[in-house]
């Protein structure tokens, strides 16, 4: 199965997320912050790591830049949730590794559409 | 697939609210290049945001993007924290709170006070010269002019595409859900085997895409993740209409990359269902998520500890019923200590469940230092507000009905308790007053302290509005804390005029009566210069209360712990009788009516004269009386069933228990009684016959 | 007898059925009981148990038909004297006096109530049709508590209105 690694500080969003997911089938795994979401990394193998951007304790470009050094992330995909769709935000996450990202105020159906870009 | 997401508006809301008070809080703290507290800020109103938009809340959004750039600025630096500032986000924060709530109670909210705020926080945006507003998120309505084209797309991706995390594959995949795909790759770069780096994409492909209604916009957006990593031409080709078997194809490339990016792991087929007629964003009017009722986020280690007492229980459950298999006189002390076991888990099992309902009372305290701020700037005072305590937990709807009682009270201190600066620097006190709000327990209540270093309540403009009111008679004489008292009488407020600030039409006798409907009492202590102290004494919970049982005639009784100050065995040399029926104590300084209850409740009692019974003292409404009973029982606690679900409300009761042999036992209302004993009105009557009595004998 | 005149007794086996499906469609069961030597019955669905008889808790300043509160599985529940509510007859406390339990079920609340009676006595079969009117003279029980009257053999039995009695604490 499908497992995805949902990263967020925002107790709905994550749970939104994460449900929207296994609704779809997949696996999730959760993690309110950028270090709680490495410590899980390294606790298993993901097919798709979603992570907020803005975040206390480590933010998603960080946990970016963290998990591309791991030898197991080094291909995963990492879409980054974001409200600021400026040409800025990209490249910071485009730099730091991230694969793509999810623009927000997003619907579950456009979540789903997708992350199909970067997982099977 | 149509995803419902209305069910986690509820939690959304939960947030908003904790997220707006911890903006409030930090708004109030925040101090120049405090960059964490600014962030912290900012976070908080970006999720807001983000929710809100998710949930389709877009006046919410709208509002909140805003506050958010304006935030953004501070932390970026580009904006110095200036007071305005701080100001207009303190107010702002003010109109995201009252959208939401009104989102939570389906109800109303006043539009023009958001447009206003809007319009300033627009202004202000404006003023700071740069100002770029982020672009917001892309129009995603598709253009649907139909087109029935078939699109030529050139796709050489830089060789480092694949360590994004993105896999030409899966995008061509989602390319195929516009129409049928057909892919040609290029292996030209292609090195020489040994020269082949896995880590790296040397393929390049020209997709064919045929599609009745794909835009250019639709093919760049499936691109958009890897749109910097490679050159992507697209243009339409009408001639080219080749019947592509989409899948076949890919699958081939998939092989192909398989091979050159060996890290790839085993693709496997898609399977979303992604239903288009369905795409109405998740609709928010289902959610009933009340004030009231609620949920409560409850502390895995509350849980935890839960079930782990439940394991025991189960454990002593077991032993109980194997010890009751074959029972004989030998086993008895097994059994005993079986019992003894039981009870002990019993009653850590009750705590624990009752720890659920309890929060700390910083729920409650939270709103205060914005009261604060805003008090002080309205009346110009100086003020310090000082939190104590603010962990010491109690019942949620105990902390949510005193959350109002506590407001006016700070109010109170506020407007008539800290004295203006100038007024408090010639008494030779710093200029800066303080007001402390402490939170403690004791014994089985919590116990809410307001004390502020103001000039004290004065005595002689109470007594004198008192008389003027006819809540006094002139001649009478009055102890400095009967005369504190007066304040909690109804149609008693001391403002000169009634002030913007506490004399909203509420006054101290509602506070009162709110405080005593919860189980608990108010006491006020106060001197000329140094300050008052308002103490609130609240039961922790309103499902439990202690209590002492007590005997009368054939019936137990149960008199709340909270109100009893103490029981005694009544001296017959103490006992004085005035105006015929009434009977009076003397308690060391006091003279204490006594209310025979088997009298009020037209019972028949072991002891029906006062000199023979036992008297337990217990004070409300600001008096203390003597409750006549004929035994003292065991005190327990014991959980509050309310008479009105099959009956209705009794006077002089507040509502029954169970007792452990399954009869039931009523709960006396103290207050209640006392009312019923002397009258609303001949309530002051007592009062000054028991000061005229105390005047005589001093 | 034959086995001829024997099938022709048993009846179709569609008429029984429909038969069946009639009686409950259109008949109710009601509970009989008996105050002093008059006959009442309450619709056996709004029956909860029957008690025997046991010393309530008092509640304080109570009408002397309300008897006091007991606890039944945790509930708080009133105990009203029926013979001493509708002044039916002298209420007795014996070792047949028993408490009826009944769960009165309006459009604003449910509520629990126990009735103290003499005894109750069989389950009867009441058609709608059977029902009669009140016979209009007035009796000591309230009329809104009266549902109709019914024949029970040569009895009369008059039939409480349960829903009415909710607001029979006061």
């Amino acid at each position: 199965m499908t497992k995805i690694l949902v990263v967020d500080d925002s107790n709905s969003i994550r749970d939104m997320v994460s449900f929207t997911l296994k609704g779809a089938g997949y696996e999730t795994v959760e993690a309110k912050d950028g270090k709680e979401g490495l410590n899980t990394a390294q606790t298993g193998t993901f097919d798709l790591v979603i992570s907020d951007v803005n975040m206390p304790n480590m933010d998603g470009i960080t946990l970016c830049q963290e998990l591309r050094k791991l030898p197991a992330f080094k291909f995963t995909p990492i879409l980054m949730l974001t409200t600021e769709s400026s040409g800025d935000m990209k490249m910071r996450g485009k730099s730091a590794g991230a694969t793509g990202w999810l623009v927000k105020p997003f619907n579950p159906e456009k979540l789903l559409a997708t992350i199909k870009r970067v997982v099977p | 697939m149509s995803v419902d997401l209305s069910q986690f508006i509820p939690s959304f809301l939960e947030e908003s609210f904790e997220g707006l008070e911890l903006m409030e809080s930090s708004l109030l703290n925040l101090e120049q290049g405090d960059d964490e507290t600014i962030n912290s800020i900012f976070r908080a109103a970006h999720s807001i945001k983000g929710g809100a938009g998710t949930f389709g809340f877009e006046h919410v959004t709208e509002f909140t993007h805003l506050v958010e750039t304006l935030l953004d600025e501070m932390r970026d630096g580009r904006r110095e924290i200036q007071p305005n500032d701080v100001e207009l986000l303190l107010v702002s924060v003010d109109c995201m709170r009252m959208m939401i709530e009104a989102i939570r109670d389906e109800g109303d909210y006043e539009q023009s006070k958001i447009d206003d705020t809007y319009k300033l926080l627009e202004i202000a945006l404006n003023q700071n010269n740069d100002t770029s507003t982020p672009t917001e998120s892309p129009d995603d309505s598709k253009d649907k002019q139909s087109s029935n084209a078939t699109w030529i797309i050139e796709f050489i991706p830089e060789h480092h595409l694949v360590q994004t995390g993105n896999d030409p594959i899966l995008l061509f995949n989602a390319l195929a859900d516009l129409g049928e795909v057909t892919a040609n790759a290029n292996c030209k770069e292609l090195p020489a085997i040994t020269d082949i780096d896995p880590e790296e994409l040397y393929l390049s492909w020209e997709l064919t895409l045929k599609s009745s209604w794909a835009t250019e916009q639709d093919i760049k957006e499936v691109f958009e993740w890897v749109e910097d990593e490679c050159q992507l031409i697209i243009r339409q080709d009408s001639k080219l209409a080749q019947d592509g078997e989409v899948k076949q194809e890919v699958e081939q490339q998939r092989e192909e990359v398989s091979t050159v990016a060996t890290s790839f792991e085993e693709n496997k087929t898609p399977s979303i269902d992604v239903n288009e007629a369905d795409k109405e964003p998740a609709s928010a009017k289902s959610s009933k998520a009340k004030s009231e009722g609620g949920s409560i986020r409850v502390g895995v280690d509350k849980v935890d500890s839960l079930i782990n007492l439940v394991g025991e229980l189960v454990i002593t459950q077991s032993m109980l019923s194997e010890l009751g298999n074959d029972f004989n006189i030998s086993k008895l002390e097994r059994l005993t200590s079986g019992l003894e076991q039981l009870l002990q888990n019993t009653k850590e099992l009750q705590e624990s469940v009752m720890r659920i309902r309890m929060l700390p009372i910083s729920f409650a305290f939270n709103r205060f230092p914005r009261l604060i701020h805003d008090l002080s700037k309205k009346t110009g005072k100086d003020i310090e507000l000082v939190l104590k305590g603010e962990q010491t937990e109690l019942d949620k709807t105990v902390m949510e009905q005193i959350s109002d009682p506590l407001v006016h009270l700070v109010r109170n201190a506020v407007d008539h308790g800290i004295e203006p600066s100038d007024v408090r620097v010639a008494n030779g006190k710093p200029k800066k007053g303080t007001i402390i709000l402490d939170a403690y327990h004791q014994g089985g209540s919590i116990v809410i302290e307001i004390r502020d270093d103001g000039g004290g309540i004065n005595r002689e403009a109470v007594y004198r509005k008192a008389v003027e009111k006819g809540i006094i008679d002139e001649s009478t004489t009055l102890s400095d804390s009967q005369v504190f008292e007066l304040i909690f009488e109804p149609g008693f407020s001391t403002a000169k005029e009634i002030s913007d600030i506490s004399g909203r039409g509420v006054g101290m006798d509602v506070v009162k009566r709110n405080i005593q409907a919860l189980g608990g009492r108010i006491q006020v202590e106060s001197e000329p210069n140094v300050g008052s102290t308002f103490r609130v004494n609240l039961p922790l919970t309103l499902a439990i209360l202690d209590g002492q049982l007590v005997r009368v005639g054939n019936e137990t009784y149960i008199i709340p712990l909270i109100t009893i100050v103490e029981s005694l065995q009544v001296k017959p040399e103490l006992i004085n009788r005035v105006s015929g029926d009434m009977v009076l104590y003397r308690l060391r300084e006091d003279n204490v009516p006594v209310i025979p209850i088997f009298k009020l409740f037209s019972l028949s009692a072991e002891h029906e004269s006062v000199e023979n019974s036992l008297l337990v003292v217990v004070e409300a409404e600001g008096l203390k009386v003597g409750l006549m009973v004929d035994d003292l029982l065991a005190q327990q606690q014991v959980v509050i069933k309310s008479l009105k679900d099959n009956y209705h409300d009794v006077d002089g009761i507040s509502g029954a228990t169970i007792l452990g042999d399954g009869s039931v036992a009523m709960i006396l209302d103290v207050p209640g009684i006392i009312q019923m004993a002397i009258g609303r009105k001949m309530q002051i009557g007592v009062r000054q016959m028991m000061s005229s009595i105390e005047g005589v004998e001093a | 007898m034959d086995i001829q005149t024997l099938a022709a007794e048993i009846p179709d086996a569609d008429q029984t059925v429909i038969e069946e499906i009639d009686f409950i469609s259109n008949g109710k069961q009601f509970l009989m009981f008996n105050l002093g030597k008059e006959l009442y019955a309450v619709d056996i669905l709004c029956v909860e148990e029957i008690r025997s008889w046991e010393e309530p808790t008092k509640i304080p300043n109570a009408p002397s038909y309300v008897k006091g509160v007991i606890n039944i599985r945790g509930l708080i529940v009133p105990i009203i004297d029926f013979r001493l509510k509708f002044d039916v007859c002298a209420a007795e406390y014996i070792d047949s006096t028993v408490v009826m339990v009944l769960t009165i079920e309006t459009d604003e609340a449910t509520k629990t109530m126990g009735f103290v009676v003499d005894a109750v006595s069989d389950v009867i079969d009441v058609q709608d049709d059977d029902i009669r009117a009140d016979a209009g003279f007035v009796g000591s029980i309230p009329q809104e508590n009266v549902q109709g009257l019914v024949n029970v053999n040569e009895r009369v039995v008059t039939l409480l209105n349960v829903p009415a009695l909710q607001h029979v604490d006061v």
